[in-house]
């Protein structure tokens, strides 16, 4: 049994085809990529997975269940997190506000017993509060806890980002270019970090990516992406330097290779 | 015939009061869609507009045509002026704060002039070259009133048109309103394109209230036609120039409709109850564009 | 600059981050309880109107400045509240029941209104509660069997068993009361995950929605919310009033309601009640600096709204993050002395039409 499964999925905006059926299982506890020049449909699949967008055709399965109609904000629920591009994270708000509120989900008060602040809403509170100081320690943002995210670096912020993301104990999680805009410290950081994800906490991981080389030590297999159309999948060494993925990538004459 | 002819001087009476409406609007429309402000004063320049040509035809005995010039370059220098002295130094700042600004500037403006000596509190009406003249054709009965508002406006439209699509200025404006700082780049100057906005904005004001006078006459509290203009520009879809006037357009006559046909208070609230009902079937008004984000 | 070293998660959570702010407030409020000792009735009765204003402030803050919910129309629920207490109070209700009934009803029209305009933002969010307002206006005047119309309405002064408030100072004691309980309310709200919700919502809706918040659930709670407080505000500004009727509650009032909370300071509770101080006290000044001018302006009634608006404008472009935000950065000043940068809340000005939203 697959733990996530798209299952030839396809879905056009007016007369742009941005997916045309793909298909792609992921199992439990991998991590898996998909990687693509821009505008090959990468960011789409996760809007869709989120529910942003309505698929056209084909449907997507978390352990068998049918994800492909539930409303957006019962995609959390589900277990599923997910990271941003551009990061889309609560800048007027501290960092750990920010990983509270990933505990949203198992919000068990309702607004009266929160407007008396009851014994309840009280320990409810304290549990979300340890779980964000959780993942502050495993992510090493002690020092950033009380300042406002706007404040903050952008590498520290895509952290912040990640530790939301881990607040909210998915099963599967979806990280959109985790590594664009960092430097190279901050890079290995995040692979270490990935790979303690895989192990420790053992979450599903499921990775859009353009640094190559991040790809290859990081993921388990990947999946390549052109146009909306599968070029085609497998373990990492095997996609990257397979002919159809460079030509997407680097052109028509692979300059690199010519002898 | 009888209803007939009711039935088109409601429409007409409603046309004309929309386009008043839809020039209101498009003043509105043309400082946000430069400069991202939220003129809340707007219904207060087309006060000031006709109290200037009230005072001009009235007790300076200008001609109609003559007030009319010398009203908008007045309330031309005035947006030029506003402009440089309150909204310059609030380039960047937060919507709200810029808001409150423009709110205040009503309130300001709409004391000030009940401190005018010659204006005051009262209701004032003066005579247009329009006045008490009417067009038969047939059994129909137009009167000349409303047909100089709508044949005005339709003519600076077309001029307005004209200017956006053709000139320099104009396009150099509707590349500002995309993308303030791409503008900034491509060499234009966005703080002139503040500053012409405001001016054009509050000229358009100036003439609505000259055209509106002779229909609801002169008297203070005149800008709150402003506030019907706001539902008219967001009708349209708030940033459609031309939205604007279909906007002010459609509550106008709906207006009129509803006063005639409609029982004691229905006229007042028949907009909004159409504005509502197409927000909830368009959130972004009639020719507005959605404009979601993109992650 | 102080800091804490935080020995339990406890401290984390509870409402007052350091104990000397628990007794600056504890000061505050022993003050506010012992003001009647020294001022006259009329001034009493302008604290009573910003306790009032000040609850309705909370209700909106609590829907623009957090949820980032703009509504013009707030003084329809004002309104909502005013009347429900005033026709249940003449039907025999007793006030303690009036108050909350006031309250709950406007915090059901908030649901209801807030429903269909979910998916509306900003402006024609804002215009679309306009229009509402207006319609709930129009719908008080015209429903004469209930509402009297605009004969208005003649409300009987509040009474608690056989306590009644019919003097200035009981008053301002259930006003002042009634306000402390709001702003306790709200604050634990705010501390809550809906609380968070709320602000998560302003912040980024598509990231709040991809965390699990249900949008239309949460905005239509706010809107819930910040009625009742509305309502309840409404209620007790007409059992001070004695009579009212629609022309009290227009499009001015809401208007008003939102330049409160901006003027005072978006984004904090202070903010709503130093907004609503600021609107009760400001024609109080202008009406004392009239003396110092020349008696031909003097003599003019539109000069205070004039000298209003044109402090209004000033006070923005002095201080646009408002009245707490200034008394914010006094704080931090004196905190940071001798230390203090001159640029420390330079704000980063932004220009480009995408960067802004």
């Amino acid at each position: 049994m697959s733990f996530f499964k798209a299952d030839n999925i396809s879905i056009s905006f007016g007369g742009l085809q941005a997916l045309k059926e793909v298909s792609f299982e992921i199992q439990q506890g991998e991590i898996f990529s998909i990687i693509g020049p821009n505008g090959a449909g990468k960011t789409t699949i996760f809007n869709c997975i989120n529910r942003f967008y309505d698929l056209d055709e084909g449907t997507f399965s978390l352990q068998d269940q049918d994800i492909s109609k539930i409303k957006t904000h019962q995609v959390a629920e589900m277990g599923i997190a997910r990271t941003f591009q551009n990061i889309e994270l609560f800048k007027n708000t501290t960092v750990l506000d920010n990983l509270i509120l990933g505990r949203h989900c198992g919000r068990r008060s309702n607004i009266f017993t929160e407007t008396v602040f009851s014994r309840s809403v009280q320990k409810q509170e304290l549990e979300s509060r340890m779980k964000a100081e959780e993942v502050i320690d495993f992510l090493s943002l002690e020092a950033y806890r009380e300042q406002r995210v706007v404040n903050l670096p952008y590498g520290v912020q895509k952290t912040v980002e990640l530790g939301r993301a881990l607040a909210m104990d998915p099963r599967l999680l979806l990280l959109d270019e985790p590594s664009s805009g960092l430097n190279v410290e901050e890079t290995e950081d995040l692979m270490f970090w990935m790979s303690d994800i895989k192990a420790e906490l053992g979450i599903t991981i499921l990775l859009v990516e353009h640094n190559m080389r991040f790809v290859q030590q990081a993921s388990d297999r990947v999946l390549a992406l052109d146009f909306g159309e599968t070029i085609t999948q497998g373990n990492p060494r095997d996609v990257l330097n397979h002919p159809e993925v460079m030509k997407a990538y680097l052109g028509e004459e692979d300059v690199l290779t010519q002898s | 015939m009888e209803v007939v002819n009711e039935i088109l001087q409601t429409v007409l009476s409603g046309i004309s009061i929309g386009c008043v409406y839809g020039l209101v609007a498009l003043g509105f429309v043309l400082i946000f869609k430069a400069t991202e402000v939220i003129n809340f004063a707007q219904g207060e320049l087309l006060m000031l507009g006709a109290f200037i040509s009230y005072s001009l035809i009235t007790q300076l005995h200008f001609p109609y045509w003559a007030a009319l010039l010398v009203t908008v370059i007045v309330m031309g220098l005035l947006g030029m002026l506003l402009e440089r002295s309150v909204l310059r130094s609030l380039v960047g700042e937060p919507v709200y704060a810029i808001v409150i600004v423009t709110i205040g500037m009503s309130f300001f403006f709409r004391s000030i002039v009940s401190m005018v000596p010659g204006w005051g509190t009262d209701t004032y009406g003066f005579r247009t070259p329009f006045t008490e003249k009417f067009v038969r054709t047939g059994e129909f009965v137009i009167s000349w009133e409303y047909l100089a508002i709508i044949l005005m406006t339709t003519g600076l439209i077309l001029g307005l048109f004209a200017f956006f699509r053709y000139t320099r200025v104009g396009t150099a404006m509707r590349a500002t309103s995309q993308n303030q700082l791409a503008a900034v780049y491509m060499g234009i100057s966005v703080t002139r394109v503040f500053s012409l906005s405001w001016t054009i904005a509050a000229m358009l004001g100036g003439i609505g209230g000259i055209l509106l006078s002779p229909i609801t006459f002169v008297h203070m509290n005149m800008g709150f036609i402003g506030l019907k203009a706001f539902p008219a520009a967001v009708l349209g879809g708030f940033g459609s120039l031309p939205g604007a006037i279909v906007g002010g357009l459609i509550i106008g006559i709906t207006e009129s409709l509803a006063g005639f046909y409609l029982p004691e208070g229905w006229k007042d609230i028949a907009a909004w109850i159409i504005l509502i009902g197409v927000l909830i079937l368009r959130p972004q008004g009639l020719f507005g564009i959605q404009e979601k984000k993109k992650v | 600059m102080r800091f804490i070293m935080k020995t339990d998660y406890y401290q984390d959570i509870q409402l007052f981050k350091y104990r000397s702010t628990f007794f600056w407030y504890l000061a505050l409020v022993i003050g506010c309880l012992l003001i009647p000792l020294v001022l006259d009735e009329y001034l009493l009765s302008q604290l009573t109107f910003i306790c009032m204003y000040g609850i309705a402030a909370v209700g909106l803050m609590l829907l623009t400045g957090y949820t980032g919910q703009v509504s013009m129309g707030h003084a329809a629920f004002f309104a909502i509240g005013s009347y429900t207490s005033a026709i249940l109070t003449s039907k025999g209700v007793p006030f303690l029941l009036a108050l909350p009934a006031a309250g709950f009803l406007a915090a059901a029209v908030g649901m209801l209104i807030g429903r269909p305009i979910l998916h509306l933002t900003g402006l024609y969010l804002a215009i679309a509660t306009m229009g509402f307002a207006f319609i709930i206006d129009e719908i008080l005047v015209r429903w004469e069997s209930l509402t009297n119309g605009n004969m208005g309405f003649y409300v009987d002064p509040p009474a608690i068993g056989p306590f009644i408030f019919d003097t200035e100072v009981r008053y301002y004691y259930l006003t002042l009361v009634i306000l402390i309980l709001t702003l306790f309310a709200a604050r634990n709200i705010l501390r809550s995950p809906t609380g968070r919700a709320m602000i998560a919502i302003r912040d980024s809706e598509v990231a709040a929605e991809a965390m699990g918040i249900d949008l239309a659930k949460f905005k239509t709670m706010a809107f819930a919310v910040s009625a009742f407080f509305a309502g309840i505000a409404g209620s007790l500004y007409a059992h001070k009033l004695f009579f009212i009727n629609p022309e009290s509650y227009t499009i001015i009032l809401s208007i008003e309601l939102l330049a409160m909370i901006i003027i005072g300071g978006l984004g904090s509770l202070h903010g709503a009640v130093f907004g609503a101080a600021f609107f009760i006290f400001l024609p109080q000044i202008i009406v004392m600096t009239k003396e110092y001018m020349p008696s031909y302006l003097q003599d003019q009634t539109g000069l205070e709204s004039a000298l209003f608006g044109l402090l209004i404008v000033l006070v923005m472009l002095f201080e646009p993050m408002g009245i707490y935000g200034r008394w914010l950065k006094t704080k931090f000043y004196f905190e940071m002395f001798p230390l203090y940068k001159k640029d420390s809340f330079r704000r980063e000005k932004k220009y480009q039409k995408a960067e802004r939203h």
